[in-house]
């Protein structure tokens, strides 16, 4: 019951979020086309509003875009003229679907493991390495590590492509480039939420009951412990998924991140209230999923 | 540890519950607690300390230092030597003193991040996890409404609409020196919008799985007030997690304030970051000369002094725990 009423409440939502997002990028001064390659006449830009009906009041070219997206239509694009935000986005998400699953998975499958072993050995030799890793994991920036791990792994040794998006190998270096980072940050929820479950009362009841501590830890503790990093995986995999801006630029991966920041700059209002659009419902749709699988693990939790 | 407590709480009824009463008329208050557990962690003190050797260091470098920040020489690309201690950078600029100096910028960024995420971010993720119902709904639309504009364009709107005015403003307030904060300003507030959003989050899933609890049901049948019970009897419980994560959420402020930089929205050179200073170097790393010192230097600082501050993370959190022994 309460989660068909949080899916109901998504379509308003996001109707509240694009009417912000549109609203948003108009304050900023300028326009979309002060970058013309030449010093357009006021003629030429009036005719250029006129197309794209920038000339109308705001609240009538918001409602034109409603219209458009009820049916499916992301609309123009104002700086890569000759497509479709539709087209821009058809052509690149796939490709940070693909770069961000990837990421997503090293990042729990890294981050997970090392925390709950953390955690398990606390004040041992094996939680100070492995805790110096996730740390160090947390510190260096995409734009450090993926050049270093160019140079390590695709130009002294040869091993990997250095750049571009072709074969499943050149899907290698972008996705270590941009998991570690997160897998630290997982690593470390991980280990806070085992350590904080460890303590709890049915675990001491687990182990009075004489079950094995592998069974105790597995079974009992892991479903509660791994509850902030669910909290934490729905924002994650949302930005994951919708690029990063960093990584498909060293590597020249033709993904969607790189549009964001891009349109942004050059005021190419269809195309980002389009993205935020596409990332809003993402991360609404992942976040209600997180809330739901919390009462899944800890069935205490009560919604509504 | 663990097994001696268990061992304890394994004593049988009577003599626990005599324990207990005997517990509390001698214990000394949580804080006093806290503290003495605290006194005894080697790698907290230890971290204290060198955080506070940095502070120093931060402080005093600009006087002891023979360069300024923004002095340019021909010694470009020196490697690190008796006299410039980290090297010099492409402009023949002392690294270390762009590194004193990035420090203070880097670290004012981190701590308000840290401060936003944990004022609002906990206030907002437990007030709504512990009411539940509408106003959960609500506060957690807002925050997920927060989470869908990316803060690349909140930063780039915010920088190009309200730039000029507050620049205006503060050369009439406070001379021209100040002028060039403007900016700075704009950047903690873009930083200070998106670093408390995930914690709400965070402390909500956490306050949600506690307020069912025994114990929160107890002191509720005892009569205790809401405002009570989230403070003495659930926010004890997440404090652990809130520390892991704000010690998670200095190092992600640094390094967004670096990509915003990189973006030309953040600081400009010849001002630094640590941050900015990694993003140079990074951009002069190429397979035919190494300028090793210039990523390696910066580098090393960010990772000591966050691994410092999660270390003294780590020793508030289990001084703090309510369950750990006296």
């Amino acid at each position: 019951m309460y989660f068909l009423k949080r899916a109901i409440f998504l379509l308003p939502l996001l109707l509240l979020i694009s009417a912000l997002a549109f609203a948003l990028v108009r304050v900023a001064p300028g326009g979309p086309f002060d970058k013309e390659r030449e010093p357009s006449t006021p003629d030429i830009e009036r005719n250029l509003k006129a197309k794209y009906h920038l000339d109308e009041p705001l609240w009538q070219q918001y409602l034109r875009y409603l219209g458009g997206l009820a049916r499916g239509d992301f609309g123009p694009s104002l700086k890569y003229r000759s497509h479709t935000v539709n087209d821009i986005i058809a052509q690149g998400l796939p490709v940070s679907l693909i770069l961000g699953l990837l990421a997503f998975g090293f990042a729990q499958g890294v981050g997970i493991p090392l925390g709950f072993y953390t955690a398990v050995r606390k004040g041992e030799w094996g939680d100070w390495v492995g805790s110096f890793l996730a740390i160090l994991a947390v510190c260096v920036p995409g734009f450090v590590v993926g050049p270093l791990l160019v140079m390590v792994f695709a130009i002294h040794l040869g091993w990997l492509p250095v750049a571009l998006w072709e074969s499943p190998l050149h899907a290698v270096l972008p996705t270590l480039a941009l998991g570690l980072y997160f897998s630290g940050r997982v690593a470390r929820l991980m280990r806070e939420g085992m350590l904080s479950t460890l303590h709890e009362g049915f675990i001491t009841t687990a182990r009075a009951k004489g079950l094995s501590e592998p069974a105790i830890l597995i079974k009992h503790a892991f479903r509660l412990a791994v509850l902030p990093v669910v909290s934490y995986a729905g924002p994650l995999l949302a930005d994951l998924l919708t690029g990063s801006f960093v990584i498909e630029n060293i590597f020249r991966i033709p993904g969607i991140g790189v549009f964001l920041v891009n349109s942004t700059q050059n005021r190419d209002y269809p195309m980002i209230v389009g993205l935020v659009l596409l990332y809003a419902v993402l991360l609404l749709v992942l976040n209600l999923l997180v809330d739901l699988s919390y009462s899944v693990l800890d069935r205490r939790v009560k919604h509504g | 540890m663990v097994e001696d407590r268990e061992a304890e709480e394994a004593g049988g009824g009577e003599t626990m519950a005599s324990a207990v009463a005997l517990a509390a008329r001698h214990s000394p208050r949580p804080s006093v607690r806290a503290w003495r557990r605290f006194q005894r962690n080697r790698p907290a003190l230890v971290s204290l300390g060198f955080l506070l050797l940095l502070a120093g260091f931060i402080v005093l470098w600009p006087w002891l230092s023979p360069f300024s920040e923004s002095s340019m020489s021909n010694a470009q690309f020196q490697p690190p030597d008796g006299r410039h201690w980290c090297g010099t950078d492409i402009h023949g600029r002392d690294v270390l003193t762009r590194m004193a100096y990035g420090a203070r910028i880097s670290l004012l960024v981190g701590a308000v991040g840290a401060g936003v995420s944990l004022l609002i971010g906990v206030t907002w993720g437990a007030v709504a996890g512990y009411v539940g119902g509408r106003w959960d709904a609500l506060l957690m639309r807002c925050v997920d409404i927060l989470y869908a504009l990316p803060s690349v364009v909140f930063v780039i709107v915010l920088i190009a609409t309200l730039e000029g005015l507050l620049k205006s403003w503060l050369t009439r307030v406070a001379g021209t020196n100040f002028a060039s904060s403007a900016r700075l300003l704009f950047l903690f507030a873009g930083l200070g919008a998106v670093s408390w959003l995930t914690m709400a989050r965070i402390v909500r899933g956490q306050v949600l799985s506690l307020r069912h609890r025994a114990f929160v049901e107890a002191s509720r049948a005892l009569g205790a007030s809401h405002a009570r019970i989230l403070w003495h009897h659930i926010l004890p419980n997440v404090w652990g997690v809130v520390i892991v994560y704000l010690t998670l959420t200095v190092p992600s402020v640094i390094l967004y304030e670096s990509f915003l930089s990189y973006l030309g929205l953040g600081i400009q050179p010849p001002m630094a970051s640590w941050g900015s200073l990694i993003a140079e170097g990074a951009a002069q790393l190429n397979p035919i000369r190494m300028y090793w010192w210039l990523i390696v230097c910066p580098a090393t600082m960010l990772v000591t002094t966050l691994l410092a501050l999660n270390f003294l993370g780590d020793g508030l959190r289990d001084a703090l725990d309510p369950r750990a022994g006296a």
